[in-house]
């Protein structure tokens, strides 16, 4: 189903030196987990995400689907919806993608 | 989930015969419905024959205006494709209303249209059920079927097909996380056949 397809995991993202990915940086700067157990997929989701919304593909939320893409907090819920995270922490996982996606040039 | 085969053939030609007279084989693309029905017993087929890679990819421009959409597109590039998001506004509007990323990433234009009914007592198998068992009966007409069909229905069946683009099925099924889950919310349903598919939220949590 998946096969010769090309795969990051969340073990790939940070550099080889060990430098964060900073996603991975946000989420411990913004305490946006408890347990860990969802972390990986959820900043798996997010890096993917970035990079959809950066190509400019629109989602349920957003208000066009031909313009320019802004992801704020409704938008990056949208995207992000599917991840479950028992412990509860959306609140700050939805802060720690919005840091990275302000900071992203 | 029952034991089963799994083949993945080098060409139509043998996907075509690998289930050819073998009445327990069924094709496996996305897997994003028949996976999902055989973990609940709905579906067991002995041999999956994984066309994945078989399937037509492309979305092509035809004479006319149209689109011709393979059948192995992944939902998610049908409702990313700009030819769509201009031209087919509701397609892309339908497409990204159904379920999450991951499942659009995966699923595909062909087991759109081939899916089985999303009808909760179709899923159900300690529930009777005439589309999967014939004979037993209809509890739909009379429990949750806010999903089902108000035009061209049957005494017998009101299951709805969930085709991207219909209205039944453009309604989010996915289980609600970031956003409001249907049962913390004022008359929220919490009839028991349908706690297993909708999610827990603080709410509702068991």
């Amino acid at each position: 189903m998946a096969q010769d397809a090309e795969i990051t995991t969340i073990e790939g993202l940070a550099s080889p030196e060990g430098e964060l990915h900073p996603l991975q940086a946000a989420f411990v700067e913004r305490d946006a987990l408890q347990c860990g157990y969802c972390t990986p997929g959820q900043i798996c989701s997010a890096a993917a995400m970035l990079d959809e919304a950066a190509a400019g593909w629109p989602s349920a939320a957003s208000a066009s689907l031909t313009g320019p893409v802004t992801l704020d907090p409704a938008e990056i819920r949208e995207r992000m919806s599917g991840n479950l995270c028992r412990c509860g922490a959306y609140v700050n996982i939805l802060a720690a993608i919005a840091d990275v996606y302000r900071e992203t040039p | 989930v029952r034991p089963f085969g799994y083949l993945v053939p080098p060409d139509p030609a043998a996907a075509i015969a690998a289930v050819t007279g073998r009445p327990g084989a069924a094709f496996l693309a996305g897997g994003t419905n028949l996976v999902d029905l055989m973990k609940l017993g709905v579906a067991a087929p002995d041999l999956l024959v994984d066309v994945t890679g078989l399937l037509p990819g492309r979305i092509e421009p035809v004479p006319g205006g149209g689109l011709r959409i393979g059948a192995g597109v992944r939902n998610s590039d049908l409702g990313a494709d700009p030819r769509v998001r201009a031209g087919f506004p509701v397609l892309a509007q339908a497409v990204l209303a159904g379920a999450s990323g991951q499942l659009r990433n995966m699923a595909t234009v062909g087991g759109n249209l081939l899916q089985r009914t999303r009808c909760l007592y179709f899923q159900d198998v300690t529930k009777p059920c005439n589309k999967r068992a014939p004979g037993s009966g209809c509890p739909a007409r009379a429990g949750d079927h806010r999903n089902l069909a108000i035009l061209g229905g049957s005494p017998q069946c009101v299951a709805t097909h969930p085709v991207p683009g219909t209205p039944s099925s453009t309604r989010r099924t996915g289980p609600p996380t970031y956003g409001r889950c249907p049962r913390s919310s004022p008359g929220g349903r919490s009839d028991r056949s349908t706690r297993r598919r909708r999610w827990p939220c603080r709410a509702c949590s068991p």
